[in-house]
């Protein structure tokens, strides 16, 4: 417990110490808030869907945790670079805890980017509908966020260097925000887009944020804390798995 | 203390990376509470030898025990054993120097009150305690090291790896190092292991001393005998005699090789 605490506390440190990713990890939500928000509200209303900002806001505070996530995840790399994988490596301690540790570090920190990227939406006119389910949202928050900590883990734990990093933000993280239901309803879409939609565990954590701060869970909130919570276990295994295998 | 206790055991240990055979069949036996120069050229086979006995490398064939336990099986015991000072900077740059000793010491399960006792203590040594809430970041090249060294102590570890520990040090703190490292062994009887292009310090320190040269240890003995097998004046000229005058391949592109090696590997 002591080592995946001081695994996980590390994490925290680092986060809260580098100012200028925290304020470029709030930049971003920010501005897809404010340009997209507003930009597409008066669309939005007039097709019929009502406060577009209301719909928005839990695609973005997920996209914070996304990004945020998969970000820590794939803070191995840096370590490996640096060297420090290394000290933790040869230390009496099994792979799964420093595993788990790291990925709960960094879970945690993505979940502060969400918590922050709420509160920014509930200033620029984002309202809470249901109080009481709050406490369920954020545990829908934290699922999102231990997931995609667990993909980063596995994908850094088979990178070398940073090139890649351009790759996975083009080819994964990128389409896994843009086809998740996040900036649009998932009513009515064509055929593929929809199949699409349905793969992506991302949309399943946006439904059950929506659906618990705000209205409407499309998927309902039972299949998404069942989709979500299994595809975490399986990343987690997956992940430990390859973590497990890095040879330095 | 017998002659014959032996703590580090190796026969046979090989390693391939693709089609590059890195260490070839080497057997060697370190003694407990000895020092132990492990010496060779730039891309002989040191770092990975020392990586396959610490447990970062699995090794392609032969056996190593390390204070009776088996690396490859026994990786917690293991690491148990030893205390390792890597090759290049291995500490978080996020992290003040206190906190990498602490961290250090948590995954090694030192009790909280010793743990304070000994980070005063060790950071004292190396002259850092007055820096100690200070990131790392902000440290020179000098100054890591040292703390590197503090944090390979922290665990009283039975075996203390070093691989080229004094790299970028000054012949003072140098000097400091090895009499904390010499005082400590003969006090504690803690067998050190390390390599280094410092001739000289092998010379002074060392009480055996093994030569690798491309994956194969040419000899192995006191620098006494050592010299005077080759018949020369200094272990540097013995050495020279031993492995050529080539210059060799830069540490740098042998290690780039290998992870081209490692990368074609893990992608099978």
């Amino acid at each position: 417990m002591k080592t995946i605490y001081i695994l996980w506390l590390r994490q925290l440190k680092r986060y809260f110490r580098s100012r200028a990713r925290m304020i470029g990890s709030i930049g971003q939500p920010l501005l897809f808030l404010l340009a997209l928000g507003f930009g597409f509200g008066p669309i939005y209303q007039k097709a019929g869907g009502g406060d577009y900002i209301q719909f928005l806001a839990p695609g973005i505070i997920a996209m914070g945790i996304l990004f945020t996530a998969v970000f820590s995840g794939i803070e191995i790399i840096w370590d490996k670079q640096f060297g420090f994988l290394k000290e933790t490596l040869v230390a009496p301690v099994s792979r799964l805890k420093i595993m788990v540790g790291r990925t709960l570090g960094g879970a945690t920190v993505a979940m502060v980017q969400g918590v922050i990227v709420l509160l920014i939406s509930l200033l620029i006119g984002f309202r809470i509908q249901h109080w009481s389910l709050v406490p369920l949202a954020f545990v829908f928050m934290f699922l999102t966020a231990v997931l995609f900590t667990a993909i980063g883990t596995a994908i850094a734990s088979k990178l070398d260097d940073m090139q890649g990093f351009q790759l996975i933000m083009n080819f994964l993280v990128m389409p896994i925000f843009f086809l998740s239901g996040a900036l649009f309803p998932l009513e009515g879409l064509p055929k593929a887009l929809e199949i699409i939609t349905r793969l992506d565990p991302l949309s399943y954590g946006i439904d059950g944020i929506r659906g618990t701060l705000a209205n409407g869970s499309h998927f309902g909130l039972g299949i998404d804390f069942l989709v979500l919570t299994s595809s975490t276990i399986i990343f987690l295994i997956l992940g430990s798995y390859l973590f497990s295998k890095i040879e330095i | 203390m017998t002659d014959h206790e032996k703590i580090i055991e190796v026969k046979e240990l090989t390693k391939t990376f693709g089609t590059f055979q890195a260490v070839k069949a080497i057997s060697f036996n370190v003694d407990k509470g000895d020092i132990f120069a492990f010496l060779g050229p730039n891309g002989a086979g040191k770092t990975t030898t020392i990586k396959m006995l610490t447990t970062l490398l699995h090794p392609t064939a032969g056996s190593i025990k390390l204070n009776g336990f088996d690396p490859q099986t026994q990786k917690n015991d293991t690491r148990k054993s030893f205390g390792i000072i890597f090759q290049d900077p291995s500490l978080d740059d996020e992290l003040t120097a206190y906190e990498n000793l602490e961290f250090h010491g948590v995954l090694y399960n030192v009790p909280k009150a010793l743990r304070e006792k000994r980070i005063e203590e060790l950071l004292k040594f190396v002259e850092l305690w007055d820096r100690k809430d200070d990131l790392v970041k902000q440290f020179s090249g000098g100054m890591k090291r040292r703390l590197e060294i503090a944090r390979g102590l922290l665990h009283h570890p039975k075996i203390l790896f070093m691989d080229e520990p004094t790299i970028g040090l000054d012949p003072q703190t140098r000097n400091h190092i090895w009499n904390y490292l010499k005082e400590l062994n003969k006090k504690e009887g803690i067998t050190i292991f390390f390599t280094t292009h410092y001739m000289e310090e092998a010379e002074k320190i060392a009480k055996r001393i093994a030569i690798i040269d491309q994956g194969k240890i040419i000899l192995e003995d006191t620098p006494e005998a050592i010299k005077k097998q080759t018949q020369k004046e200094t272990l540097e000229e013995a050495f020279i005699a031993l492995t050529g005058h080539q210059v060799r391949e830069e540490e740098a592109t042998a290690k780039d090789q290998m992870r081209l090696h490692g990368r074609l590997w893990t992608k099978r």
